[in-house]
């Protein structure tokens, strides 16, 4: 069937900001429908409130609103733009979820807008519980016995009848929020409690436990004439328990025969035929690994992380082919990109192995629960290839950038048997070390088969490995020969591991594998195992013999890319490295994309010209780089993990394009930086470079507590703390060193005054800044979790003059070429330098869209020899346009049993959205309604709790008396209320949790506290009352704020909403022209 | 499994190095490649693949073992077995068969360790050749001259995996006859579950033989080779054309077509896979089907039938009907193993026409 011919205008809903369960694959997906759409000739309006995004670029969709992704605002956009359909399967559980309400709502009745691919029915089948029990049954399809409570008492007397443990989820959450496996009625009890709260429609399933089953995916499509493809399936390796989300999956499938693989595949074809699926869809079943049973666990009717997975996997486009789908091509219409000859229509088959890996942010949250189970805990994701399952997940695991390139794990390798089999029995993000350890100990593959119920066949694979680590180390240099080495090679083995058993260095083990003639070899990933000759420029290295590598005559340039998601280093790093790609090509150059992480848009096969999906280590890159012999590579796009690689790729030659590497140097060491700075007369917090705890602790005395202590080289803030007493120091210090520490740790006396940042381009010569931004919250808060906005709304002529001059003077000295991100505190009048980085920061995609000034374009430009002057966007500081723009955090606390919710200098935002407007009040209340919290719920008679340290009492006051103007109810522990009372504000007082019920927790949990503010006294250790109360709040839903600035923002922004001001949608496109006409 | 080196050498004069598995020796073939990422038993089994070395595409073969279940005849058929990687720690319930002692018990050659997407972008790149995996002699230049002359002997491979004599497997409903040209059980199988009283008969017997089983349908199997090789069963058929109905798979199907007057010719390297799309022009939907075959029906090759059935990769003729009589035939395996089971429906109308006849 062709094209409909009723479709002319599109809505696309994004999937909002990045959090744990939900992140980059949206992007990808969104910006794949946006591409396909704009193939087809059909005008796209893009929604989505998430700004460090491919998808909201002006030249990604016709209209663009990063606007709050909420039923009004959609509503407001419809009236303007009148899109004649609706995309919903693309942006995630989000989108989907408010598609839902759209159609749900009547409104896409009343501007007579079509459901695009699948309809609300269909999704409504197979995402409501009880629907979809009703579907499976029809079909005949197996499905765990179950209940749909509504209540705790149905689901305890459902546990009951079959018995502990019973698995509870939530109806229409996402990355399974809420859900939980219960051993005992107690337990259920407050899982049950928990999902029934965070389940839109106030439902959670419960069932009996299939814990231990083999857990496998299918990714299948469908069109409306019926055609269904599976595109490949996927097997956990990690058994039924843990979420998919956190687990090592493989694709395809390794321990499935024919007959089991071929049973569900049938059934995943059933599955989307019986639900009428158009587009996407995945299936997940629970496989017994004892008979032929099985049951469907779960079938999301949309495009999903595993969808994305399953694309970078095979090569197989899917949310392009979804898309085409929804807009009425059928599968046999739709032409193989990959091939170029043969049709979507097809299954893709593969001659190579993959692995996905899960990022976890418990290297940042030390003190966080690493225990995994069916609630999602990683922030993002690495896939390996290899065309042997060792290999693959080796080189999966040094693409975690963990500083592990074995299975060998130091602090593990230390652990007693005892302890060993203790850490078997637990289900962490450590796992696969910890079981490959057992194996190293001699424990037997039964025993931890029974324990762990991983198949056999991983453990023997994870067994191979381990064999070949402990022959290593028997070795040495003389007596590692050819054979020996090639096999560690193809098993996937880095040089760095070989190196550090042999006691050589990392490069002698590449002289030697140069002698021994063992070099790397690329294959190409084409969806049909060779069958066909293909067009698609996508490799992965192998030492096998066979080499798909073909020369590529243009010159060209290597970008770095970021890796996987994780805090600190989000999904703008990957924005960075596609446009600095798209940028290249525009100036004529090949392009080469070398990254690892699945759910992107730089690791689609035709962003770049060429794409590599590699670990980014030395070797890895350093493979690549002998390959292609590229003009210079590009770190400086590619957040840390790129600059990580600088020194590497300069020592072998290769030149770096932009900022030189000795300059990125000289603003990293500590030394070399403050003889800058003084040389060029800009003050910094002072400050000292230490080794040592003792060191340290002599430095802190020396500057005055408080003090900012952090390792150099950080990412994130990783390790950053503010330290108020030696204790302090001392604890810190015996946590940082638990990761090895190649440079020294930073000691900085601790201002709390305001801070500003800027993001500029150099050519050398000139600078453009596009604009200055300012945090919300004072110093001390890291950058990432500041609520900042543009332009800053309070800096005086001086200071803005003083900035410009600095970034001017600090961009000539280090010879910044390209982007280059400066952080300024202005305290007592005076502005203080906190840090330089010369490269792209977490701002950059928000500030280019913002100002209509294409950052990365222009700075791509710049280090490939353009200047500013001929780009015509000026240079200097960039006037600011007519409208603001607020950044705000977002955090996945509820995702994260057991972290502090309160904010500090270490980062721990998940992602961010913007509110753009004319106003700062109304851009700024767009902000924090898109962040989630809840800004319509005011209700007269709601109570605000606050409890805040000593130091902030005073301030508190305005504050409280903003809320009570407001009818809120003021609630206090003693100490603050006290404070409150005697400055005339009504506070009653509420107990402290051990001052007995009720107290604060319980008024808590009756649900009116509609917010809580309470700055926490220091520490971050979980026993703290404040630490509980954060927690409690967070997941009871109730928007918890640890600094009063955020508050002070947010009471501004529930006076306006009490206005009833109407938000108004502002198009990207019409901030764009009104930038130009400024400009001119 | 100790390391013995072995070596793959094709007519052209290109070789790989590996290591040996099963028996060693000298093995010869065809060479060809499939693409089922599962289901190397089935394959290993096939008699389609009688005369040819198997290269398999997906690297890890053996991953869940073998078992006496999942065989498509009473023993391996391929000449050799061409991998990347033999699994020697098989991981599934009914595995009850250890790879490597199954190699080694039923005396087929392998060779693992070779680059097989190497040798399979070979034949890709130059068309299906003729080649021997040698322990013994690693003389290239020999072994190509020994793969060239394999070309020029002309075997009837299906009289080697037909039956010998009659094969009856009851059952209470239409009495169907199977010409075994190389059946994969899974034919008997789906034809047993719907009922069938099945009769498999051997390659040689004649249409007079299998009317006075007084059959109420006919199936002709798929099978090893060049359909051109086995004049005698397209004598047969064309004798049985009209007079029952018939349904031709794979083999069969281009022997149904030569005996109206069509013609067959052979593919560069054929189609041995579980995922190509197949449209069936009756029900407008494409499916994914199983296929194993080197040879195909030129699309002009009858006046007397109608294409149903076409390959959307390729474009050859993957099924058709007989315009008078109830004769439906496919070229791809509706009796899958290995494959998606989407085509199953063929047997159905099979059944829907003998019901009516």
């Amino acid at each position: 069937m062709p094209k409909r011919d009723d479709v002319k205008k599109v809505m696309v809903i994004g999937s909002g900001p990045i959090i744990i369960g939900q992140a980059a694959e949206f992007d990808y997906a969104g910006t794949q429908a946006c591409q396909a759409l704009k193939a087809e000739g059909i005008e796209t309006v893009l929604v989505n409130s998430n700004p460090a995004t491919i998808m909201t670029d002006t030249n990604m969709a016709d209209n663009v609103y990063i606007e709050p992704l909420t039923v009004d605002m959609i509503e407001a956009i419809i009236q303007r733009e009148h899109p004649d359909s609706l995309l919903p399967t693309l942006g995630g559980q989000t989108g989907l979820n408010l598609a839902m309400e759209l159609a749900e709502k009547g409104i896409l009745d009343k501007y007579n807008i079509k459901l695009l691919g699948t309809s609300a029915q269909s999704i409504r089948k197979a995402e409501d519980r009880e629907a979809f029990r009703e579907t499976m049954k029809a079909i005949g399809e197996p499905i765990v016995d179950n209940v749909i409570a509504n209540d705790l008492d149905t689901a305890l007397t459902f546990a009951r009848k079959v018995g502990y443990p019973v698995i509870v989820r939530p109806a229409y959450t996402l990355g399974g929020t809420g859900g939980g496996i219960a051993r005992d009625e107690h337990e259920l009890r407050r899982i049950a409690s928990d999902g029934l709260r965070l389940s839109r429609v106030h439902q959670v399933i419960v069932e009996p436990s299939i814990a231990g089953w083999k857990e496998i995916e299918y990714e299948v499509m469908r069109d409306s004439n019926g055609n269904c493809i599976t595109v490949c399936n996927m097997e956990n390796i990690d058994p039924v328990g843990i979420h998919t989300g956190d687990s090592i999956v493989v694709a395809p499938s390794q321990t499935l025969s024919d007959k089991e693989y071929q049973m569900l595949r049938s059934a995943s074809i059933n599955i989307i035929n019986a639900l009428e699926i158009e587009g996407g869809c995945n299936v997940q079943f629970a496989l017994d690994p004892n008979s032929m049973d099985y049951f469907v666990i779960e079938v999301n009717p949309r495009v999903s992380r595993s969808s994305a997975l399953a694309s970078k996997a095979t090569g197989y486009p899917i949310a392009r082919v979804a898309t085409k789908i929804a807009i009425g091509y059928t599968l046999d219409e739709i032409i193989n990109s990959v091939t170029g000859k043969t049709y979507a229509c097809f299954e893709p088959t593969l001659d190579y192995v993959v692995t996905k890996i899960p990022k976890w942010p418990f290297d940042k949250f030390v003190y966080a629960e690493k225990t995994l189970g069916t609630r999602m805990k990683a922030t993002g994701e690495v896939m390996a290839i290899s065309t042997n399952l060792e290999a693959s997940l080796l080189k999966a695991v040094r693409s975690l950038e963990l500083g592990i390139y074995s299975l060998e794990v130091d602090h593990i390798h230390r652990l007693s048997d005892e302890e060993i089999k203790s850490r078997v029995a637990e289900i962490s993000d450590e796992r696969l070390f910890v079981v490959a350890e057992a194996l190293r100990r001699g424990f037997s593959m039964e025993y931890i088969h029974d324990i762990t119920k991983i198949d056999f066949f991983f453990l023997n694979k994870i067994n191979n490995i381990v064999a070949l680590e402990e022959h290593i180390k028997t070795l040495s240099r003389d007596t590692l020969d050819k054979e020996t080495l090639l096999k560690a090679k193809r098993m996937g083995f880095a040089d760095a591991a070989i190196a550090k058993w042999l006691g050589i260095s990392e490069n002698e083990v590449r002289q030697l594998r140069k002698q021994y003639g063992i070099k790397a070899v690329f294959k190409m990933v084409d969806t049909c195992a060779a069958e066909f000759e293909a067009v698609s420029p996508y490799y992965y290295s192998t030492y096998d013999q066979g080499d798909d590598w073909r020369p590529f005559d243009k010159p060209k340039v290597v970008v770095l890319g970021s890796g996987p998601i994780r805090i600190g280093q989000g999904i703008e790093f990957d924005y960075c490295s596609v446009h600095c790609v798209w940028a290249l090509r525009e100036a004529g150059y090949g392009t080469v994309i070398i990254n690892n992480n699945p759910e992107t848009v730089s690791t689609d096969f035709d962003t770049s010209d060429r794409l590599y999906f590699e670990p980014l280590t030395a070797e890895d890159v350093a493979n690549v780089l002998e390959a292609e012999q590229p003009l210079g590579v590009v770190v400086q796009f590619g957040g840390q993990t790129a600059i990580k690689l600088t020194k590497p790729v300069a020592d072998m030659g290769m030149p770096i394009i932009g900022t030189q590497p000795l300059y990125i140097d000289m603003a990293e060491d500590r030394e070399e930086f403050d003889k800058l700075l003084n040389e060029l007369n800009i003050q910094r917090p002072a400050g000292a470079t230490v080794f040592t705890a003792q060191e340290a602790i002599d430095a802190a005395n020396k500057l005055g507590y408080p003090v900012l202590v952090r390792p150099s080289y950080v990412l994130g803030g990783q390790g950053m703390e503010i330290a108020h007493s030696d204790k302090d120091i001392e604890e810190y210090i015996g946590i940082v060193n638990r990761v090895k520490q190649e440079h020294p740790i930073l000691v900085d006396k601790y201002l709390m005054g305001k801070e500003l940042e800027i993001d500029a381009i150099c050519d050398g010569q000139d600078i453009l800044i596009p604009g200055i931004m300012e945090h919300v919250e004072r110093a001390g808060v890291h950058s990432g979790d500041s609520i900042s906005v543009y332009p800053a709304q309070n800096i005086s002529a001086k200071h803005q003059g003083i900035i410009v001059d600095y970034t001017y003077k600090l961009a000539k000295a280090l010879h910044v070429i390209g982007l280059v991100n400066i952080q300024f505190i202005v305290y007592n009048d005076d502005v203080y330098i906190i840090e330089v980085n010369p490269r792209s920061s977490r701002t950059v995609p928000y500030i280019s869209k913002v100002t209509g000034i294409p950052m990365v374009n222009l700075a791509t430009r710049a280090v490939m020899g353009e200047k500013l002057r001929d780009m015509g966007y000026g240079t200097g500081l960039h006037p600011a346009g007519e409208y603001i723009a607020v950044k705000v955090p977002v955090f996945s606390f509820d995702k994260l049993p057991d972290v502090e919710v309160g904010l500090g200098p270490e980062m721990k935002s998940t992602g961010e959205v913007l509110g753009i407007a004319k106003e700062y009040s109304e851009a700024l209340y767009k902000g924090l309604l898109a962040s989630g919290i809840k800004l319509d719920a005011v209700s007269e008679g709601g109570y605000v709790l606050m409890t805040v340290a000593d130091a902030d009492k005073y301030e508190l006051v305005e504050i409280a008396q903003a809320f009570q103007d407001m009818g809120y109810n003021i609630v206090a522990t003693a100490g603050t209320a006290h404070v409150l009372n005697a400055n005339y504000v009504a506070a009653n007082v509420v107990n402290k949790i051990n001052e007995g019920s009720p107290n604060i927790m319980d008024l808590m949990l009756e649900g009116k506290v509609k917010f809580v503010i309470n700055t926490p006294t220091k520490g971050r250790q979980p026993q703290r009352d404040g630490f509980k109360i954060r927690r409690l709040a967070v997941e009871q839903s109730i928007p918890c704020l640890t600094s009063l600035d955020t508050a002070r923002a947010l009471v501004n922004s529930l006076r306006l909403q009490r206005q009833g001001q109407k938000l108004q949608p502002v198009n990207l496109k019409d901030v764009e022209k009104a930038l130009l006409s400024g400009a001119k | 499994m100790e390391n013995k080196k072995a070596i793959l050498v094709l007519e052209d004069g290109s070789y790989f190095e590996g290591e040996a598995f099963g028996r060693t020796g000298q093995a010869h073939g065809e060479v060809v490649f499939n693409t089922c990422m599962t289901g190397y038993e089935e394959v290993l089994t096939d008699p389609s693949y009688k005369g040819q070395m198997v290269v398999m595409t997906y690297p890890l073969i053996g991953n869940y073992g073998m078992n006496e279940e999942d065989v498509e005849s009473y023993k391996p058929h391929v000449e050799g077995f061409i991998i990347k990687e033999l699994c020697d720690y098989p991981s599934n319930w009914r595995c009850t068969i250890h790879p490597v002692q199954y190699f080694e018990c039923w005396g087929i050659m392998g060779i693992h360790r070779v680059d097989t997407r190497q040798i399979t972008q070979h034949i890709r790149d130059f068309g299906s050749m003729y080649g021997v995996i040698s322990t013994e002699s690693f003389d290239v230049q020999a072994l190509a001259e020994t793969a060239r002359n394999l070309g020029t002997v002309k075997r009837d491979l299906v009289d080697m995996v037909s039956v010998k004599e009659t094969r009856h497997i009851e059952g209470p409903g239409h009495r169907v006859v199977v010409m075994d040209m190389g059946m994969k059980e899974n034919i008997a199988r789906s034809l047993v579950k719907r009922g069938c009283d099945v009769y498999v008969v051997p390659c040689h017997t004649s249409a007079k033989e299998i009317l006075d089983l007084d059959p109420e349908g006919i199936l002709i199997s798929n099978g090893p080779g060049d359909p051109q090789d086995v004049p005698y069963a397209i004598e047969a058929i064309r004798n049985l054309i009209g007079k029952k109905p018939i349904m031709g798979i794979c083999l069969g199907h281009q022997l149904l077509g030569l005996a109206l007057g069509g013609q067959t010719y052979k593919l560069k390297f054929g189609h041995h896979g579980g995922n190509h799309p197949v449209k069936d022009f009756n029900k407008g939907r494409v499916y994914i089907t199983s296929q194993n075959h080197n040879y195909a029906l030129r699309d002009n090759f009858c006046k007397q039938a109608t294409i149903t059935h076409i390959n959307l990769n390729d474009n050859t003729v993957e099924g058709f009907v007989h315009n008078e009589y109830p004769i439906i035939s496919v070229q791809y395996h509706p009796e899958v193993s290995p494959g998606p089971h989407d085509s199953a429906y063929m047997f159905d109308e099979f059944m829907d026409m003998m019901a009516s006849a």
